[in-house]
């Protein structure tokens, strides 16, 4: 395999929320970075830059994880989503939507990365309680909500997905 | 806080990561998951000239259970490991421990490998791989040799690794039949770098205790079976003779407290499941 030189730009190629996505990234450029700064995806935030703040989380081929850890470079031919991809067209996804229901958010700065985390849990857990919704949220610095409505909103969720009955919104 | 300059390269091979080690003159730099490396290049603890990305190395994706010996290979994440079908009966002390390494999100990139590489001190797999006797396998061009834990790491971020070597496989000695284990620790929240982590294994002859976070690298002991009433001794002379850290996060006082407390605590934790 070649080496990639420092200083010279590579293209790179990935699916970004469904769709194709190309650009350049030196190899030292973060994953974070290239999304904000190359895309424009702003919706994932950059908050300690060293992997504790949890609110630059996005999901690499459906896996919860941090881009401020991850160069661009290695995510060349992955899949990629963000909390840019959540939402349909003019509807919120049920797990944002029950983050607006319990005022799960206040400030909003660590919310992106909390529900890509939330959504692989919502995906992948067959038994999803407090204790393992408390679990991912651990990887996640919020300073407003005092997480309780965190959960009670990831509960709400699992709860709707397991009897198939939407709750309303009122 | 971004990462300086570095060359970049995607290994296809073993020896290919032995000669770009080789060639670099301890300039280069591994990276599996990236979950330590990148961070500490965000804050530039390290200037590599060359990262080796391993991540992609076919044939390294395995755990495998043969002759009493778990071997796990470079590339497999923690998370991997973690959900495991044969870790509870197999390795049941990181069955323990590896809800504690980090978080989901970390766990989902970071390899066993990488963090045994690592050698951070508060780190529970080091800890793990020390309390175990496991060793690590170390490749280079010139060949491979085979390292028990505690010749391994050596001392804060500090490994017996030449420069031009890497590990490419970690081996944890099964489950004894009817041995106990425990594992806890304490951290400001679930998933920090440990204050005090502690592992134990007792079987019916002895207690083996081993602690992080309170030194260099993980401090392991071993006691005959001792009467309860001797344990909290035993522990509180332990605590001393350690000479715990005292840092930003914690006195020296509190270090030794948790080895009593929490040490108790999974000392007692181990003895319930001596079978």
């Amino acid at each position: 395999m070649p080496r990639l030189n420092a200083g010279q730009r590579h293209t790179i190629q990935f699916e970004l929320n469904g769709k194709s996505v190309s650009g350049e990234t030196e190899p030292r450029l973060l994953l974070s970075d290239f999304l904000r700064g190359v895309l424009g995806s702003t919706g994932s935030h950059v908050g300690c830059e060293h992997g504790v703040c949890g609110a630059c989380t996005v999901r690499v081929n459906g896996c919860a994880v941090r881009s401020c850890l991850t160069l661009a470079i290695q995510i060349n031919g992955e899949k990629v989503e963000t909390v840019e991809g959540l939402a349909g067209n003019d509807t919120l996804s049920p797990l944002q939507r029950a983050f607006r229901r319990h005022h799960a958010l206040q400030c909003g700065f660590c919310t992106p990365g909390i529900l890509m985390s939330l959504s692989e849990l919502l995906d992948t857990g067959t038994d999803v309680n407090e204790k393992n919704i408390r679990e991912f949220l651990s990887g996640h610095l919020c300073r407003c909500t005092g997480y309780g409505n965190i959960v009670r909103a990831a509960l709400e969720v699992f709860a709707e997905n397991r009897s198939g009955r939407a709750v309303s919104d009122d | 806080m971004k990462p300086p300059v570095f060359d970049y390269a995607f290994a296809d091979h073993l020896d290919e990561v032995a000669e770009f080690l080789a060639d670099e003159g301890g300039e280069a730099r591994v990276l599996a998951g990236g979950q330590s490396l990148i961070a500490m290049l965000n804050m530039r603890l390290v200037q590599p000239t060359l990262v080796v990305d391993i991540s992609r190395l076919p044939d390294h994706d395995f755990i495998t259970l043969k002759e009493g010996v778990v071997e796990i290979g470079c590339t497999v994440t923690q998370s991997a490991l973690q959900f495991w079908p044969g870790l509870a009966e197999s390795l049941p002390l990181l069955k323990r421990a590896l809800p504690w390494v980090g978080h989901r999100q970390t766990r989902n990139k970071g390899t066993v490998c990488g963090s045994i590489a690592h050698a951070d001190p508060s780190a529970e797999l080091p800890l793990c791989l020390a309390a175990l006797n496991g060793k690590a396998v170390l490749y280079s061009s010139r060949g491979e040799r085979v390292l028990a834990a505690h010749e391994l790491q050596v001392g804060t971020l500090e490994t017996a690794c030449a420069p031009d070597e890497m590990i490419r496989a970690l081996r944890f000695p099964t489950a004894e039949t009817g041995a106990g284990y425990g594992f806890g620790e304490v951290a400001y929240r679930h998933g920090d770098f440990a204050i005090v982590a502690v592992a134990v294994v007792a079987t019916s002859e002895c207690l083996r205790i081993a602690l992080g976070g309170v030194g260099e690298k993980p401090e392991v002991c071993e006691w005959p079976l001792l009467e309860d009433k001797f344990l909290d001794d035993a522990l509180n002379d332990l605590a001393w003779k350690l000479g715990t850290n005292e840092d930003q996060h914690a006195t020296a006082y509190y270090r030794r407290s948790l080895i009593r407390s929490l040490g108790r605590r999974v000392v007692g934790e181990a003895l319930a499941c001596l079978g």
